[in-house]
């Protein structure tokens, strides 16, 4: 069992053709990926990777039945791309590309909320079910089948964390990297909330970092109640002040963004938190085991 | 980016915000001459830099004659302005904005500001102008009203209205209010700000409106379609060396310890910070390289690192993604041959590529320790520099 994605997901990648989404495309299929579609404006009827190439996502679904994008389009047409993966009715639209106008993001999470799409990032890893489904950068050989749900905002973080409960003997049911950018899709708390409902997933790990306040709501929803053990690591402990958000930022969403606070709160919540990094994977073994 | 007061109240200006008369300078007589040309008994100087908090830093100044006027810039250009957003070190003032002084009967605070946990651009009052809002938002949040902005719709008359009935104005002045908070969120909407605010927003003894000191934030993001906001950088504002690293599309920020750090991705790279701490040692910088490094991406860093003198040791910690170790390892190659490396080397690499990423290194010339994990890491860098590991 897992989240967002299984062996089933239908995959159709946006900007299969370019440097970057080729590279990671031949991954993915090497990983056992169902990567049904590419598209990319203007090229419909080639084949690259043995993958058929449309020119809209939207033909991309009607031909293959494609349920799940993955965008790896040019930051300045990205949130075009996921808007169109929603019109053309995927349920899960993963977006890898950084550097995304936030009010370009404002608009697009409207549309996808308007028409109950989900999306992952932008400036994200992606998503990956261990042994069924790659979907995004991650390097694969990390990852193990598993029961350890784990949610990250940060990229190469949530690789450290994976490696090292691989390492130390778990494996993973379900792993997100939400992205770092101001407007991003799925959050910590509706991904708890999935975790919590799949029978696949024992335990979730939440590595979070200093700014905005998606741990400490996060902790909430644990402290309410939550039937699995949680586990925290937050980055930038010792990260120096004043490269945090503007006053007025920090005021609308009612958090500092401080590490300290965010740590404070998941420990109130009862989620087991782990300070050096280097000590995760032990950590969430020995409690698990 | 951060912009300049003058350049932010410009940029109100085209929005049809009310600002004082001023003018910029950068010598006493250009501060004289544009005292000169004001039609006003009483003018403002106000140190240029990006900092909040000039005036406890005396950094801005109240004069009642031209020549006044020349003697406080004399004073403010050349200081090194310390604010509690400075650092202990101040900034260098190299520029003045010389207003007319306004005539104050109250002062109120105004920000258009992206909320991130409402993913849309959110409207902020309050009466309690002038004052760090934070404080204002601590003690009495009651005095804070706020409203939201769906996407792809404007500020509609009935929220400003909202918002400055709740401030307290009068009706002639809430009219007035709804076009400049309607110009501010405009203005957030054209120019990608994700920051705009004015504190304070005064009303003069004759009931008017007008912007007394302006902050705005600009989405780096969105800088390439609005070049005329690209053109407001002042390159004189941020560290030489972090200007270098930006033009890379590197992100690097100068910290004051010995141990050079290079690594992949914000998170980690804080991450890695925290660990070389608490092994005992101090970090010199944060480098992330991003995911798009590319070989000559990644010498410019690593001459970036080693351009800071108090450089003793440096720590790569790499987890490939889509940067791959293959590509890390070629650029540390390619530095190490470039620049004569006279600083010991830990290098972490984990991630795709990984085993070229190791062949590549191995087959150099260069001379560095590896480390099997990040604690691993940490401890061999803090011992290089001699931190208790």
């Amino acid at each position: 069992m897992s989240i967002l994605v299984n062996k089933d997901s239908r995959v159709v990648v946006q900007g299969l053709t370019g440097k970057e989404g080729m590279f990671h495309a031949e991954q993915m299929i090497a990983y056992g990926t169902k990567v049904v579609a590419g598209v990319t404006p203007g090229k419909a009827g080639q084949e690259v990777l043995g993958v058929p190439i449309f020119n809209t996502v939207a033909e991309a679904v009607a031909q293959t039945g494609a349920d799940v994008s993955l965008v790896f389009v040019p930051a300045a047409f990205a949130a075009d791309a996921a808007c169109e993966a929603s019109d053309a009715g995927v349920k899960l639209v993963v977006v890898i590309t950084e550097h995304i106008p936030a009010l370009d993001m404002v608009k697009a999470k409207a549309y996808l909320n308007a028409r109950g799409t989900l999306m992952v990032g932008p400036n994200c890893p992606g998503v990956i079910t261990p042994g069924e489904c790659k979907l995004g950068i991650m390097p694969a050989y990390i990852h193990q089948r598993g029961s350890v749900g784990v949610v990250s905002r940060s990229g190469t973080l949530t690789y450290e964390v994976v490696h090292q409960i691989s390492e130390a003997g778990l494996g993973q049911s379900t792993c997100i990297g939400i992205g770092g950018d101001p407007i991003i899709g799925l959050n910590f708390v509706q991904l708890l909330e999935m975790f919590r409902d799949d029978e696949g997933t024992e335990a979730v790990c939440l590595i979070g970092e200093i700014g905005g306040d998606v741990e400490e709501k996060a902790a909430a929803v644990v402290a309410a109640s939550y039937p699995k053990p949680v586990f925290g690591f937050v980055a930038g402990l010792t990260a120096p002040p004043g490269k945090r958000m503007g006053h007025a930022g920090a005021i609308i969403s009612g958090s500092k963004g401080r590490a300290q606070d965010k740590l404070a709160a998941m420990e109130a919540a009862g989620i087991t938190v782990v300070r050096a990094l280097g000590e995760f994977g032990a950590t969430v073994a020995a409690q698990l085991k | 980016m951060n912009v300049h007061e003058y350049q932010a109240k410009e940029m109100l200006g085209l929005f049809g915000v009310p600002v004082p008369a001023g003018g910029l300078a950068e010598t006493p007589e250009e501060a004289k001459s544009v005292a000169e040309k004001l039609d006003a008994a009483t003018f403002v100087v106000k140190a240029q830099i990006h900092a909040g908090g000039r005036g406890k830093g005396g950094g801005i100044k109240v004069c009642q004659s031209a020549e006044e006027v020349a003697r406080a810039a004399d004073e403010i250009l050349g200081m090194h302005l310390v604010t509690h957003q400075t650092g202990p070190e101040g900034k260098l003032v190299r520029k003045v904005y010389v207003e007319a002084a306004t005539d104050i009967a109250r002062e109120l605070y105004l920000a258009v500001v992206l909320d991130r946990g409402a993913e849309r651009l959110a409207v902020m009052a309050s009466p309690d102008g002038g004052m760090d809002i934070e404080e204002v938002a601590e003690a009495t949040p009651e005095r804070i009203f706020s409203t939201r902005i769906d996407p792809g719709q404007p500020l509609w008359d009935f929220q400003a209205r909202q918002l400055l009935f709740g401030c307290g104005l009068d009706a002639g002045q809430v009219r007035q209010g709804t076009g400049l908070m309607q110009g501010l969120v405009k203005l957030a909407q054209d120019k990608d700000a994700t920051l705009v605010e004015i504190n304070p927003l005064a009303v003069t003894g004759e009931g008017q409106l007008v912007a007394l000191d302006a902050k705005i934030n600009f989405d780096d993001s969105a800088l390439r379609r609005n070049p005329d906001v690209a053109a407001l950088k002042d390159p004189t504002e941020t560290d030489p060396l972090e200007l270098t690293a930006t033009d890379l599309g590197l992100n690097y920020i100068r910290l004051d310890g010995n141990v050079g750090t290079m690594v992949n991705g914000a998170g980690l790279a804080m991450a890695t910070m925290d660990v070389v701490n608490m092994a005992g040692a101090k970090p010199a910088n944060f480098l992330d390289v991003g995911g798009g490094a590319d070989e000559e991406m990644i010498t410019k860093g690593f001459e970036i690192i080693l351009d800071d003198p108090n450089v003793e040791a440096i720590l790569i910690n790499i987890f490939g993604g889509i940067l791959r170790c293959d590509v890390l390892a070629a650029g540390v190659v390619g530095a190490a041959q470039k620049i004569d490396l006279q600083v010991p080397l830990v290098v972490r690499l984990e991630g795709t590529n990984v085993e070229e990423g190791k062949r590549i290194l191995n087959e150099s010339d260069i001379d560095f320790e590896v480390a099997g994990s990040m604690s691993e890491a940490a401890s061999k860098v803090a011992a290089v520099v001699g931190g208790v590991s």
